[in-house]
């Protein structure tokens, strides 16, 4: 997915402008798609960017300036940071393990959510199957309370208690 | 597969069958996998790439409904076509332009197309005729368990199928519908309908996905978001929006009957007596008469010409069809030539078969 020209949102307004005979591609976010339409009378400057996208805005969380994070590399593919930020491509499946704590903010910008809970591949353990099961009636239950549904509340939060106990998951243990 | 049996034939997701398919031209669903032990595309050399193509094509062509498939080697393929099979939405632009070992297999209805070695490893994609999102969930989510029996693919606890772009990870799923919108692009509401979609994380994009013009008020519609949602949730999504969009294309298609019907149908009536009588006819202008005749039959005010024959005018004047159907390389002022030629032959042919 390509980011937005003017920030590093996802562009989600893809836009092609016919001029003086002469294509223009752009790709923009719906604020910038706004402030585009307000000012489309004035020219823009003829897109050279999609060869090289706009670098990804990152947060930094540590002590870590961002020159040392662009050094750090994966020991499994050899992907630095740096590299992963200029092409928005990661190298091998282990840098999301690698560069967890810079990829979860930006995760939490593209999806605003940053924990799956759609299918699971069949070898997927099955206790991993009854967390997912969890995370997947605790949303449930959200939905369940926000539209005030409280006889379903109810019914979910018994089968969350009756699971989580299976899992050993009981916040409150008794003392001995 | 002899590319060249195709030329004059289309997909069965261009019949014109199913729930709205007046305004739905086609749905479509597309998983992105990647195996767990190969680094992703960008980081594999020559070497690893054709490991990977070689394991998947293995997998892809073991399957169950492997007898109906065609495997291509796009590797090895001329540039043109290539290009045949972006026209068809076999395969994506991105994986007809990049380099290195890389292969697609097709159904015999072009209804199913996996691509290997594109973005991520593997990239499943199901397309239907109309509104059938559900059927396509079926289909993919059953390639995708079979496929899931004997591969590994990248997958992590918290963030799902891990892919080689962050934007799809979790998932792994677009879901998207081909909509027709000549009504709303006519009377500008379409900004509106935009905006709304926007507001519920949903894109909107052109014929050829992503980074594409919006031909011919083509517009697809589909999922921006791919984590944190159940398949399911995100399918729900379109789908419940997917109704209110046809219901106001609708409206505003009725009102411009009620209001204009003496303009709409002279409009409809010019464009589609240029399409049967042009000389020169470039690939934008075709898209834009055919939408209107689309709209044209769809409100019963052309009555010799079906909307199949429409959709696959739609696929057959674009440059890469027309220089194969010709058989020959053709430079844009020849082709917009040869492109008149061919509308000018299958009109005549197809308002014979209606009558």
């Amino acid at each position: 997915m390509k980011k937005c020209r003017r920030c590093s949102k996802p562009a989600t307004l893809h836009i092609t402008e016919m001029r003086e005979g002469e294509v223009h591609e752009l790709h923009l976010c719906e604020t910038c798609y706004q402030e585009y339409l307000d000012y489309s009378e004035t020219p823009e400057e003829p897109p050279t960017t999609d060869s090289a996208p706009p670098e990804i805005a990152i947060e930094l969380t540590g002590d870590q300036t961002l020159e040392e994070l662009d050094q750090t590399a994966c020991p499994n593919c050899g992907i630095s940071f740096r590299e992963f930020r200029s092409q928005g491509r990661l190298g091998c499946p282990h840098d999301y393990t690698e560069f967890e704590n810079e990829l979860l903010p930006l995760l939490e910008n593209i999806h605003g959510e940053t924990q799956h809970c759609g299918k699971l591949p069949t070898r997927a353990a099955d206790s991993s199957r009854r967390q997912y099961e969890l995370i997947r009636l605790r949303k449930e239950l959200q939905l369940a309370v926000a539209a005030e549904d409280y006889e379903t509340a109810a019914q979910l939060r018994d089968t969350i208690v009756s699971l989580e106990s299976d899992l050993g998951l009981n916040d409150n243990p008794t003392p001995d | 597969m002899d590319l060249d049996s195709l030329i004059p034939t289309s997909g069965s997701w261009l019949q014109g069958t199913g729930p709205d398919a007046d305004i739905v031209v086609s749905s479509r669903i597309r998983l992105a996998r990647n195996l767990a032990r190969f680094p992703f595309i960008s980081r594999a050399d020559d070497e690893l790439r054709q490991e990977i193509e070689t394991l998947l094509r293995e997998q892809v062509m073991g399957l169950p409904d492997a007898p109906s498939f065609h495997y291509l080697n796009v590797a090895d393929l001329e540039s043109i076509d290539r290009q045949f099979l972006v026209e068809r939405q076999l395969i994506s632009r991105e994986h007809a332009d990049s380099s290195g070992s890389r292969g697609v297999a097709i159904s015999d209805e072009e209804h199913v197309s996996l691509m290997i070695n594109e973005e991520d490893h593997l990239r499943i994609q199901v397309l239907q005729s109309g509104l059938s999102l559900d059927s396509c969930w079926d289909l993919i989510q059953q390639i995708d368990n079979q496929l899931d029996e004997t591969l590994t693919f990248a997958f992590n606890e918290r963030l799902g199928y891990l892919t080689a772009c962050p934007t799809n990870v979790g998932t792994g799923i677009r879901v998207s519908v081909m909509l027709h919108l000549p009504a709303l692009v006519l009377t500008k509401e379409i900004n509106k309908a935009f905006n709304a979609l926007h507001k519920i994380n949903l894109a909107v994009r052109g014929l050829y996905g992503e980074g594409s013009q919006a031909m011919g008020d083509f517009y697809q519609i589909s999922n921006q978001i791919t984590l944190g949602k159940s398949e399911q949730q995100l399918i729900d999504g379109l789908k419940d929006v997917i109704p209110n969009i046809i219901k106001y294309e609708r409206k505003v298609r009725d009102e411009l009957v009620r209001k204009n019907r003496r303009e709409l149908h002279d409009q409809i009536s010019r464009a589609y007596g240029i399409l049967q009588t042009a000389q020169t006819i470039s690939s934008e202008e075709t898209m834009q008469r055919l939408s209107s005749v689309r709209m044209g039959i769809n409100l019963e005010l052309i009555d010799d010409l079906g909307i199949p024959a429409v959709n696959e005018l739609l696929i057959h004047t674009q440059p890469a069809h027309l220089q194969k159907f010709y058989n020959s390389e053709l430079e844009v002022r020849e082709r917009n030539e040869a492109r008149a030629r061919f509308l000018r032959g299958r009109l005549a042919e197809r308002r014979g078969e209606q009558n």
